[in-house]
């Protein structure tokens, strides 16, 4: 779908407004889950902070004193001007009032997800491929359990800020990239209260094998998981046939859980509960139909990372394409062509490997 | 290795006290010689899981002389020729004769491009031809007159001045079955091991295409609908069928006397005797099947052995008075092949890759109707016939006191029972007593408690030097065996005991109460949702997979009839375990992993302190 133009002028977006295409003004993770919700995949209800949004409070911001002109001038090897550069950005994007019209379209949206003070998670959304690199540290924060508006707006003015983190800053001079659209958008989500979560992959991590599904969860939130601080349950699926032909079920001493108060907290798991597997194979084959429809949506092999809340449902949180392989295919056969196709049989008879 | 760990020597394994002269009756050409520890051997379990009797080593001898016939000098196989084999404590010991000098290996490449593939090339004619080999052969085994010793010779033989007398029939029956079982292993050799390698070539490009496929998604794109192993089952499926057409069906029960039921249907008049009919076209050739693998003479078939048929009646028959379809659905299997097959090739990337790959599933699915549907003709009717026809020796000789029972024949190897033919031939040439009576029985004896011993001994999986690597294509095909598998037999002890791995052979985790079941006789014991463990698992039992959940069994791989089976009827299944019938007891319950070929004894697991 076209991009939506209309974003270049609204602080916010709901997912279902939003499409790939509109990765410029919402992020990539905005988009993805906008792309998965118009795609009819469940996902936590949520909104996207624009960049739009971050433009007004930057305009608004530099009516007091330049911001942007402030880093493009910064010489890339003096790393004590960027620290301190760094430090005052960042607790002016902390600190400066938001545009009024602003933070109501985004309180107003935050309030109509739920009935007052719905705990949401709060995710950075970066506008360039290059941001999801991990060389551009700083940009991919989650904050979950967020319990209320005031705090859910520190959250996005903490993300915003990231984007002058010294990670940040020092790597946009080194590589001499403009400071001209440096934004971001800011995923608002529904927190998903979960029994389970974990990762999905459709193409293997492991062998790059593309008809099986590897899925990896645990027990309360995919944190845990995504952190790897728990050895997360392993299964390995046929994506065509559904067969389950690998179930490694591993000690999950832990779970991480939301914590009084917001944010989170790991509490240890009783020894039945350790052992037993987080997901059904109902879930598990659910899961796999969920993984094969995202993948033949985006036509390509993607990371998924997904929940099971506490009714059972199964919800995605994101989904990326796959990168790590598709890279790496070579265009080299699976085995060399055969004019003769009964050559191939001295594979087997002829001792050729 | 850090660790080396190798099996013991061939010298090294004693003969178990009080069979040294049953070994000793053995052939001396399968007997180790000192040489033989130089070589690596492994012991067959798959074919032979239990100790032989003497007669049926014949099995072992004819079918080692085809296969190694066709892949040394027939088919001209690049890298490998045939078996040796050898005998100790009633176990085959088998070993490859791999070929490593490049110079023959490149010679017999040129040999094997111009031999095999001319079969390839002329599969479907030369199987077609292959079919009507194997019937004539048959039915040749089928007109080989009972062996009889009359008082007086027929008065046809002076009319017609035939010049013969009824002894010598004796040496021409019995070495006529004897060529003939030769002969069958030679047609059972003719393409084998060229169908196993051309759908293993299609298996090696789906596992480089696809590294983590499992084994089953493969054979279920190359299974075939329509083979022979499958009729046996569809017959018994006719049959209750027709009783519930006829309106007999209520004649078949649970605990039925078999003699009864046939005794009052045929009591029953024109209905019964019309399902009695229909019986007799089922068992004509389809009942031909054995109950295990066809080596060895008490695998008995339905034929022989009417309980296993029977054993499937009232269930069928429940179902389709139920209204249940029990035919199985063709058009549905053949679509859901094909739509396997396509799914597949769309994940392939290139059009050059999918090429290689429609080439290579056309020729797999070209060669498997002679791999799923060779041991009808070879195993199971063949053999048939030809124990049978051993049995009616054994009958003959039991009658003139060489031992007490038809079955004793089976203790004597083919030389001595050509020899004991020949003394009951002398003796009714002579008029006087054959001296066997006096010779056999105490041999019978003996050998008797031999079997007894050599079952209760341990075998060890093989013996001798480990090869580095395993790539003779023919053991690879046939038996599994991989260093990887040799590794785990090395570490055999220290695995788990409540675990027991064998091959996948069909996905599904199950859970139940284990029926150990020993014989076909026993197949009346299983409940529904039982799960069933057994020594051989084998097609001819598939009537009875409508009623359990699951099935184990000790032999078989991956590429077995049992497993190709037990897909079909998407049964949970793990094959190839080597000893669940010994270690799993009857009652317990047990956990079946068919996806990863596992199954856990669950009954007396410890129950943890806080429960």
């Amino acid at each position: 779908m076209a991009e939506n133009a209309a974003l270049t002028e609204q602080p916010i977006a709901w997912f279902s407004e939003v499409g790939l295409a509109d990765r410029p003004s919402v992020g990539g993770k905005g988009a993805s889950l906008g792309e998965l919700t118009r795609a009819g995949i469940a996902v936590p209800p949520g909104f996207v902070v624009t960049t739009s949004a971050f433009e007004m409070f930057l305009q608004a911001m530099e009516t007091r004193g330049p911001v942007r002109a402030r880093v493009a001038d910064l010489d890339p090897s003096d790393l004590d001007a960027i620290r301190d550069v760094s430090q005052d950005l960042r607790r002016l994007v902390e600190e400066e009032p938001l545009p009024t019209h602003v933070e109501q379209a985004i309180a107003g949206a935050y309030a109509q997800l739920g009935e007052g003070g719905e705990p949401v998670a709060i995710r950075s959304s970066a506008t360039t491929e290059d941001a999801d690199e991990a060389s551009f540290a700083g940009l991919q924060d989650t904050f979950l359990w967020v319990m209320n508006a005031s705090d859910m707006i520190r959250r996005i003015r903490e993300c915003w800020g990231s984007l002058y983190s010294l990670e940040s800053i020092a790597y946009r001079r080194k590589h001499g990239l403009p400071e001209e659209g440096v934004a971001m958008g800011v995923v608002v989500q529904v927190m998903v209260d979960s029994r389970a979560a974990g990762v999905m992959f459709t193409r293997s991590p492991t062998t790059g094998d593309k008809s099986v599904i590897t899925i990896e969860g645990a027990w309360g939130l995919g944190s845990a998981v995504v952190s790897g601080e728990v050895t997360p349950d392993r299964w390995v699926i046929g994506k065509i046939t559904g067969e389950i032909s690998t179930r490694d079920i591993s000690d999950k001493h832990a779970m991480q859980v939301q914590a009084a108060g917001g944010g989170i907290h790991e509490v240890a798991l009783d020894d039945d509960r350790r052992t037993q597997p987080c997901l059904s194979d109902e879930h598990l084959l659910t899961l796999r139909e969920i993984g094969r429809k995202v993948e033949r949506h985006y036509g390509k092999p993607q990371d998924i990372e997904w929940a099971v809340d506490q009714a059972g449902q199964i919800l995605l949180l994101q989904s990326r394409p796959e990168t790590v392989w598709s890279t790496r295919d070579k265009n080299q056969p699976v085995k060399k062509p055969e004019g003769n196709p009964l050559n191939h049989v001295m594979t087997i008879f002829g001792g050729k490997k | 290795m850090s660790d080396p760990k190798s099996f013991p020597l061939p010298s090294s394994v004693k003969v178990v006290p009080g069979t040294e002269n049953a070994q000793a009756a053995l052939p001396y050409y399968t007997q180790f010689v000192p040489e033989d520890d130089a070589r690596f051997w492994f012991y067959n379990s798959m074919h032979f899981p239990e100790p032989m009797h003497h007669f049926d080593l014949i099995t072992a001898e004819a079918a080692y002389c085809a296969l190694g016939a066709f892949n040394t000098r027939v088919h001209v196989l690049p890298t490998t020729k045939g078996i040796d084999h050898r005998v100790i404590n009633g176990r085959v010991f088998i070993g490859g004769v791999p070929v490593t000098d490049p110079d023959e290996i490149a010679l017999r490449q040129e040999k094997f491009q111009e031999r095999a593939f001319y079969y390839y090339e002329n599969w479907e004619d030369l199987y077609a031809q292959w079919k009507d080999k194997m019937k004539a052969l048959i039915a040749d085994a089928q007109a080989l007159p009972r062996p009889e010793l009359p008082e007086w010779e027929p008065i046809e033989t002076t009319h017609s001045g035939k010049g013969i007398a009824s002894n010598h029939s004796l040496l021409d029956i019995y070495r006529q079955q004897l060529e003939g079982y030769f002969r069958m292993w030679h047609h059972h050799f003719e393409f084998l091991l060229l169908g196993y390698g051309a759908y293993l070539t299609f298996f090696d490009f789906c596992k480089r295409a696809f590294p983590e496929i499992s084994d089953q998604a493969i054979s279920r794109m190359v299974a075939g609908m329509e083979a022979e192993i499958f009729k046996p089952d569809e017959e018994v499926k006719r049959l209750a069928r027709r009783a519930v057409e006829l309106g007999v069906d209520h004649h078949f029960s649970d605990n039925m006397v078999i003699e009864d039921v046939l005794a009052a249907l045929d009591q029953l008049g024109d209905k019964g005797r019309a399902w009695l009919d229909e019986l007799e076209t089922s068992r004509n050739p389809w009942f031909n099947v054995n109950v295990g693998d066809g080596f060895y003479h008490y695998h008995r078939s339905w034929n022989d052995d009417l309980s296993m048929p029977f054993a499937a009646l009232p269930g069928y028959i429940e179902k389709v008075k139920a209204g249940e379809n029990i035919e199985r659905p063709m058009d549905r299997l053949i679509e859901e092949r094909d739509q396997l097959v396509s799914d597949y090739r769309e994940l392939l990337d290139s059009d050059e890759d999918k090429a290689t790959y429609d080439q290579l599933i056309d020729l797999a699915h070209r060669v498997f109707p002679y791999v799923e549907g060779h041991k009808f003709y070879c195993e199971h009717w063949y053999t048939n016939l030809f124990f049978n026809k051993i049995r009616e020796f054994g009958a003959l000789l039991a009658e003139n006191g060489f031992f007490a029972e038809e079955a004793d024949v089976f203790h004597l190897t083919h030389y001595e029972l050509e020899s004991a033919i020949i003394d009951l031939m002398l003796a009714w040439s002579s008029g006087s007593q054959p001296l066997g009576p006096g010779h056999w029985p105490a041999i019978v004896a003996e050998r008797k408690q031999a079997i007894n011993l050599w079952a209760d001994e341990t075998v060890p999986p093989a013996l001798g030097v480990v090869p580095d690597v395993i790539d003779d294509p023919a053991i690879v095909m046939l038996w599994g065996i991989t260093r990887d598998n040799l590794d785990s037999w090395l570490d055999d002890g220290t695995e788990n005991e409540k675990e027991l791995k064998g091959f996948a052979a069909c996905a599904g985790l199950v859970e139940g109460t284990a029926r150990v079941v020993k014989s076909v006789k026993e197949i009346g014991r299983l409940q529904q949702g039982d799960i069933l463990v057994c020594q051989v698992t084998n097609p001819t039992w598939a009537p009875i997979f409508q009623k359990i959940s699951a099935a184990v069994s000790d032999i078989g791989g991956s590429m077995s009839h049992m497993a190709i089976v037990a897909r079909e009827y998407d049964l949970p299944a793990v094959v190839g375990t080597g000893s669940a019938t010994s270690r799993i007891k009857d009652g317990q319950r047990i956990r079946v992993d068919g996806s990863r070929g596992l199954v856990t004894i669950l009954d007396d697991e410890e129950v943890p302190a806080n429960g």
